[in-house]
C-alpha cells in the first residue's frame, strides 16, 4: 500500500529543471555576485585610499576653497567653502541649461515647422541646417564658437557698440542691468495682479462658452492685461528702476550684466545643436497627424490657423513630448563639456578643481552623478505629468 | 506590369511652373523667398571665395598662405599627425591595413548586389577587431610594440568607436533580456544599472574612468588610460544600446515567444534562435543611430587627455608657428566626422525602408 501511493504520485520534474528552483538560484547567485562585487570594491577603494593619504567623509566640504570662479549666480569669493563651490557650479550648470533649453525649443520648433514649408527654399535650407549641425560633434562646435568666432571678436577698447548701451567684445557680451529702487514691489504687485486677472478671465469665458457658445477673446483682452497692468503700476509708483550702463574702466567694462564669451559659446553650440535634433523630431510629430484629420476639419470649416491649434497640433505633441524630454536631458547632460573651454559649470568647477585641490575622489564624483540623476529623474517625471496630461482618453 | 501597378505618369513642370508653386505661391511665400534668396547671395558668395578661390593649398610653410581665404596647405603639413597622432612613421602600414580592411569590409555594405557583402560585413564584426588586437598594438609575431601613448588621431577616433559599439552590443543584449527577465531582483539590478549610467554624462564617466578606476582595483593591478576610457565608454553605451534592443523585444507579438514555449525550447535557444534576431533586425536603424552618436561622443576623449581628432587639431591650432588656421581646422575635422556621420545615418535610412514590411499603418 505504501509503496503505491508514492508510486501513483506523478514524477514532478527534478530540482534542477523546476523553472521556479532555478529562477530563485539564479537570482541568489546575482545577489551574492553583487556583494561581492561591491564589497571588493569598496574594500579595495579603502584599503587603496588608506595607503596613499587620502582621507574620506564628507568634512572637506567645510574647508576653504582659495581659488576664484569668473562666474557665479550666488555670492562667492576665494575664502569660501568647497560647499560652496558645489552650489556655484550647480547653478551655472542649471543656467546654462535653462537657457539651452528654451532656446533649442523655439529654434527646434521653427526649423522643423520650416522643413516641411511649402516653400522649396525654406524647406531645403532647414534640411542642410540640420543634416549639417546634428552630425558634427558638438564638442567641435563648441570650440568653434569659443576659439574661431568669439576669441576673435575685438578687444575691450574696440568693442562693437549698440546705441551706447549693449558691447559686445572678446571679453563677453555687456548688457545694461536693470537696478530696482523703492517701491518696485508695486510694480510686482501688478504683474502677479494681472497674471491672476488673465487665469480668472480664461476660467469664466471657458464657462460661458460651454454654457451659452460665445466666445469671448481671451487672447487678445489677456495681452492687453499683461502689458498694460505692469507699465500703469510703473508709472503710478513714479518709475522705480534705473539701468546701470557698463562703461569702460580702464581695461575692461564695469556694471551692467556681463556675459561671458565661455557661457556664450556653451549657450549657442548647445542650442543650435540640439534644435537639429528637436526639428527632426517635431516634424515626425506633424507628420505623424494623419492627413484626414486636417481634411475633416477643413470640411467642418475650421480655418486654418484653428486646424492647426485645435486638430493638428494637439495629436502631434502627444508623438514630440517623449523624444523631446530625452533630448532636453541630453541638453542638461552635453551642458558639462562646458569642462573644455572653462565655463564653471558643476563638472568643471567641482568634478575639476574641487577633486584636484581635495583628492577626494569618491565623494566628489558621487556627489556630481547624483545631481545629473536627481536632474534626469525631476525632468522626466514633470515631462510624463505633462505626457499623461495630453495622451489620448481612450475608454 | 498589371495597369494597377502602374506608376501614374511623372508630372513635368516648367521651370516658371515650378517657381510659382514652390516659391511664389502666397505673397507671405514670395517675400520669404525673396528675403531667404538674398541672404542666401550675399553669404554663399564669400564662403566660396573663402574656401575654393581665395585659398591656399600649395606651399611647405606659414608664409605660403596670403590670408585672404582659407589655408588649406595647414592641413596638408599636419595630415600625419592628424590621422596617426604619434604612431611611428615606418610602422604606419598597420594602420593603413586596418584602415583599408575596414573599408573592403564596410563599403561594399553600401552596395545593393555585392557578391558575399553578408560575410564581409560578419568579418568585419568579428574577424578584423582580432587582427587590429594584434596588429595595432604589436608585440607579437615579430611586430614591434607602439605604446598606446603613441595612439591617435582619426585612427584612435575609429578605434574608440569600433570597440565601443562591438563590446556594447552582447552586454547591451543582456541587459535588455535582463530587464525583460521574469526574475524580479535580476530585472531590478539590470533596470538599476542602466538608468544609472543613462543619467549621467559621458564626461562624468570618463573622469570616473580615469580618476577612480585606479582606487577601485587591487593594489598592483592598472589598466593604461586608453583601457580606462575603453571600459568607461563600453558601459555607458551598452545602457543605451539595451534600451534600443529593449523596443526590439517588446515589438516581438506575444505569440512568438508563446510559439518557442510550445515547441519546448528552452530560455535562451527561445531567445537566441526565435527572438533576437527578430527583435535586432527589427532596431538595426536603433542601434545605427546609437553608433552615430557614439562615434560624434568620442571626441569627449580629448578631455581626459587622449589625442583623438579633434585633439590632434586642437594641440596645433594654438600653434603660434601658424596664425590663425583655427577655422581651418575646425572645417576639416567638422567635415571628417559629417562625412562618417552621414553616410552611416543614410545607408541606415535605405536599410530602413528596405526592412520595412509594410506592416505598419
Amino acid at each position: 500500500m505504501k509503496k503505491q501511493t508514492i508510486d501513483s504520485r506523478p514524477a514532478g520534474p527534478k530540482p534542477w529543471y523546476d523553472p521556479r528552483v532555478r529562477s530563485i538560484f539564479f537570482q541568489v547567485v546575482a545577489i551574492a555576485l553583487v556583494f561581492w562585487g561591491g564589497w571588493t570594491l569598496v574594500d579595495n577603494t579603502l584599503s587603496n585610499m588608506e595607503s596613499r593619504g587620502i582621507s574620506t567623509g564628507f568634512g572637506f566640504l567645510e574647508e576653504s576653497a582659495g581659488f576664484g570662479i569668473i562666474m557665479h549666480l550666488v555670492p562667492y569669493d576665494a575664502t569660501m567653502s568647497y560647499g560652496r563651490t558645489f552650489w556655484v557650479g550647480l547653478t551655472n550648470t542649471l543656467l546654462v541649461s535653462a537657457m539651452g533649453v528654451v532656446a533649442a525649443t523655439i529654434l527646434g520648433f521653427v526649423l522643423g515647422v520650416a522643413r516641411l514649408s511649402s516653400n522649396w527654399l525654406v524647406a531645403k535650407i532647414s534640411l542642410v541646417y540640420i543634416e549639417v549641425i546634428r552630425n558634427i560633434p558638438l564638442l567641435l562646435q563648441i570650440f568653434f564658437w569659443y576659439f574661431a568666432v568669439l576669441s576673435n571678436l575685438p578687444s575691450p577698447r574696440q568693442s562693437v557698440d549698440v546705441g551706447g548701451t549693449l558691447f559686445l567684445n572678446n571679453r563677453g557680451l555687456y548688457l545694461p542691468e536693470p537696478l530696482t529702487q523703492d517701491g518696485f514691489g508695486l510694480v510686482w504687485g501688478g504683474v502677479l495682479a494681472a497674471i491672476a486677472a488673465v487665469i480668472g478671465i480664461r476660467i469664466w469665458a471657458k464657462k460661458r462658452q460651454l454654457a451659452t457658445g460665445q466666445i469671448f477673446p481671451t487672447f487678445k483682452v489677456g495681452v492687453a492685461i499683461l502689458v498694460l497692468v505692469p507699465i500703469v503700476s510703473y508709472l503710478v509708483a513714479g518709475r522705480p528702476l534705473e539701468w546701470e550702463i557698463p562703461a569702460l574702466k580702464g581695461f575692461n567694462f564695469g556694471g551692467g550684466i556681463t556675459i561671458i564669451p565661455e557661457l556664450a559659446a556653451l549657450w549657442i553650440a548647445l542650442s543650435l545643436y540640439t534644435a537639429s535634433f528637436i526639428a527632426e523630431i517635431v516634424r515626425s510629430g506633424i507628420l505623424s497627424v494623419s492627413k484626414g484629420q486636417t481634411e475633416a476639419s477643413k470640411a467642418l470649416g475650421l480655418p486654418h490657423g484653428l486646424t492647426l491649434r485645435l486638430v493638428v497640433i494637439p495629436q502631434a505633441m502627444r508623438v514630440i513630448i517623449p523624444p523631446l524630454t530625452s533630448q532636453y536631458l541630453n541638453l542638461v547632460k552635453n551642458s558639462s563639456l562646458a569642462t573644455a573651454i572653462g565655463y564653471p559649470d558643476l563638472v568643471a568647477v567641482f568634478m575639476g578643481t574641487t577633486l584636484n585641490q581635495t583628492g577626494q575622489a569618491v565623494e566628489v564624483v558621487a556627489m556630481t552623478m547624483a545631481v545629473y540623476l536627481t536632474i534626469s529623474l525631476l525632468i522626466s517625471l514633470f515631462m510624463n505629468i505633462y505626457n499623461r496630461a495630453v495622451a489620448i482618453k481612450e475608454r | 506590369m498589371t495597369e494597377s501597378t502602374m506608376k501614374p505618369p511623372k508630372k513635368v513642370l516648367s521651370p516658371v511652373n515650378w517657381m510659382r508653386q514652390h516659391l511664389f505661391s502666397t505673397w507671405y511665400n514670395a517675400l520669404l523667398t525673396v528675403v531667404v534668396g538674398y541672404l542666401i547671395v550675399t553669404s554663399v558668395g564669400p564662403l566660396l571665395n573663402w574656401v575654393f578661390f581665395d585659398a591656399n593649398f600649395q606651399g611647405s610653410d606659414p608664409s605660403d598662405c596670403s590670408g585672404a581665404g582659407a589655408c588649406w596647405l595647414f592641413i596638408n603639413q599636419r595630415l600625419n599627425f592628424f590621422i596617426y597622432g604619434f604612431y611611428p612613421d615606418e610602422l604606419q602600414w598597420r594602420v593603413d591595413l586596418m584602415f583599408l580592411l575596414l573599408a573592403v569590409s564596410f563599403v561594399p555594405q553600401f552596395i545593393e548586389r555585392f557578391p558575399g557583402r553578408k560575410w564581409l560585413g560578419i568579418f568585419g564584426m568579428t574577424g578584423l577587431p582580432l587582427i587590429g588586437f594584434f596588429l595595432i598594438p604589436g608585440g607579437n609575431f615579430g611586430l614591434e610594440q607602439v605604446e598606446s601613448t603613441k595612439w591617435g588621431g582619426l585612427m584612435l577616433t575609429l578605434i574608440l568607436a569600433y570597440i565601443g559599439i562591438i563590446a556594447s552590443l552582447p552586454i547591451g543584449i543582456l541587459l535588455a533580456l535582463g530587464r525583460r527577465s521574469e526574475m524580479p531582483i535580476i530585472r531590478g539590478l539590470c533596470v538599476v544599472f542602466i538608468e544609472v549610467w543613462r543619467a549621467v554624462p559621458l564626461i562624468t564617466v570618463l573622469f570616473m574612468a580615469s580618476v577612480m578606476l585606479p582606487l577601485f582595483l587591487p593594489e598592483g593591478m592598472n589598466f593604461e588610460k586608453l583601457a580606462r576610457a575603453l571600459i568607461g565608454i563600453t558601459l555607458w553605451q551598452s545602457a543605451y544600446m539595451a534600451e534600443v534592443i529593449r523596443g526590439g523585444l517588446q515589438a516581438i507579438p506575444r505569440g512568438q515567444y508563446e510559439a518557442a514555449d510550445a515547441l519546448g525550447l528552452g530560455y535562451w535557444r527561445k531567445m537566441g534562435l526565435i527572438v533576437l534576431p527578430q527583435a535586432l533586425k527589427m532596431v538595426i536603424p536603433g542601434i545605427v543611430n546609437t553608433f552615430i552618436a557614439l562615434f560624434k561622443d568620442t571626441t569627449l576623449v580629448l578631455i581626459i587627455g587622449l589625442f583623438d581628432i579633434l585633439g590632434t587639431v586642437q594641440s596645433t591650432v594654438t600653434d603660434p608657428a601658424w596664425q590663425n588656421v583655427a577655422v581651418e581646422g575646425y572645417v576639416f575635422v567638422a567635415f571628417c566626422f559629417w562625412v562618417f556621420c552621414f553616410g552611416i545615418s543614410q545607408y541606415s535610412q535605405k536599410l530602413e525602408r528596405k526592412l520595412d514590411t509594410g506592416h505598419k499603418t
